[in-house]
């Protein structure tokens, strides 16, 4: 469990090349509920893959309150499987020949057939998919199937939750509900969770610690009405500029 | 008609394709999923088969079984007869040829599995035997039908690797195309015409139910 009391959290000092990209970020998140901020290309997808343990860094260290889940010095990398970290990308990749709640139960079949009936209409509730739970991905609208990708990620408990662009095939009213409900579970649960997003508004209506990132590198971190200020001016500006006639 | 020959050619056929997919399997998913330079070499072995003239391979197989080498005779001495010049023999020298049969398909298959699903199934924790079995082989169901039947023609049409390993004893060896040989051998054209027309019919039959099977799934796809 992620101690956020205690100030443990999340703690990572990652350096990766991919071809030409270079990233080299030293974090320390804390909050429940943290932003990765920046434009396409800036390394957010790279750095939560990281941190999920699908790719590895060529130089770095990663850990979860007490538990160490990368260390290239002792070359130790735990695997995705056993980092207690969910993830939901932009794209759901949910499996194609599997129902959504069959989808849903992938990652706990270690539970028991009630526990685990009970956990996936628990799940597809919280994301709001209750209705989709027998439909195959093919018939999933975008955002249906993101839902469903959402409730997967979250019915093995895991203790940190990643999010890349999670929720952009919802409409910005969908999307908004969710994330609230779903910022109130992830409290009573204690779950830590990363969102990456290139949307200023998502980071600040979220008003999370935002880490800002540009070119692989840390830009700024901190609250975000601080870190995005810029960002804010910018889009008001716009609304004002729409506003007028 | 020869229908021991018949039957022998069946059975070899279907021994030989169980055990292809059982080693193809884990085989291909590894050659996909896995990481690391030594892969290269595991690939150009299991498809250099492919290439290999027949009579090649079953010589290296008859001298490798044979009592010639520590292998030949440690085998002769765990079965209580040499390998060569027997049904298990010609399994062997079967599965051997027929591998990249089964490898390519399923390679070809299994790479075509999005690799954001193999990710997603991984932070889910599933150990690389449940990906292959719960993703892996029903994505490519397809692939894996290919890869069985090409591989049970491809040792029901099998010449030189058993006439080299397995030599024409019946009921034991001779299969059909050793057979449609012999008869050729004889002048015996009407036995030979009977043997080659079993031999293109089961052919035949065996692809088209594959094609079929491939238009069904296209019909639902549209």
């Amino acid at each position: 469990m992620p101690d956020s009391a205690s100030g443990l959290g999340l703690h990572f000092t990652l350096d990766a090349h991919r071809g030409s990209f270079h990233l080299q970020v030293e974090c320390r998140f804390t909050a429940a509920w943290t932003v990765i901020f920046g434009p396409s290309g800036s390394g957010k997808s790279t750095l939560l893959r990281l941190l999920a343990g699908l790719d590895e860094p060529t130089q770095g260290r990663v850990t979860l309150g007490a538990q160490i889940l990368t260390d290239t010095r002792h070359s130790i990398h735990v695997k995705p499987g056993e980092r207690h970290t969910g993830m939901v990308s932009q794209h759901p990749a949910l499996f194609p020949h599997l129902s959504a709640a069959q989808n849903v139960a992938y990652g706990i079949r270690t539970l028991d057939h009630a526990a685990r009936a009970r956990r996936v209409e628990e799940m597809l509730e919280l994301a709001g998919a209750t209705e989709l739970a027998a439909l195959r991905p093919a018939d999933l609208s975008g955002g249906q199937a993101q839902r469903v990708a959402l409730a997967r990620a979250l019915a093995p408990r895991p203790c940190l939750l990643l999010l890349d662009e999670p929720f952009s095939a919802l409409d910005g009213t969908a999307s908004d509900a969710l994330i609230e409900r779903l910022q109130v579970w992830l409290h009573a649960n204690r779950l830590q969770s990363i969102m990456a997003t290139h949307d200023a508004s998502d980071a600040l209506a979220l008003g999370a610690e935002v880490l800002l990132l540009h070119e692989g590198r840390q830009a700024a971190m901190g609250p975000a009405a601080e870190v995005l200020a810029g960002e804010r001016e910018r889009l008001l500006e716009r609304l004002q500029g729409e506003g007028r006639p | 008609m020869d229908w021991q020959a018949f039957a022998l050619t069946l059975r070899l056929a279907t021994v030989t394709t169980a055990i292809l997919l059982a080693i193809a399997i884990p085989l291909a998913a590894l050659l996909v999923l896995g990481r690391g330079r030594w892969l290269a070499a595991v690939e150009a072995l299991a498809t250099l088969p492919l290439v290999l003239p027949p009579t090649v391979l079953g010589f290296f197989l008859l001298v490798l079984l044979g009592p010639r080498t520590a292998v030949g005779r440690g085998i002769a001495a765990l079965l209580g007869h040499p390998l060569a010049f027997s049904f298990s023999g010609l399994v062997v020298g079967s599965v051997i040829y027929s591998l990249p049969f089964a490898v390519q398909p399923l390679v070809a298959g299994f790479a075509a599995v999005p690799s954001s699903l193999v990710d997603a199934a991984r932070l889910l924790g599933a150990s690389p035997a449940r990906v292959v079995a719960s993703l892996l082989v029903p994505l490519a169901r397809r692939s894996l039908i290919t890869a069985a039947v090409l591989s049970f023609l491809h040792t029901v049409g099998e010449f030189g690797v058993v006439l080299m390993l397995g030599g024409d004893i019946p009921g034991s060896t001779r299969t059909l195309s050793i057979l449609l040989y012999n008869q050729v051998e004889n002048f015996d054209y009407a036995a030979a015409e009977r043997t080659a027309v079993v031999l293109l019919a089961l052919c035949a039959v065996a692809l088209a139910a594959v094609y079929s099977t491939a238009t069904q799934r296209g019909g639902r796809r549209a």
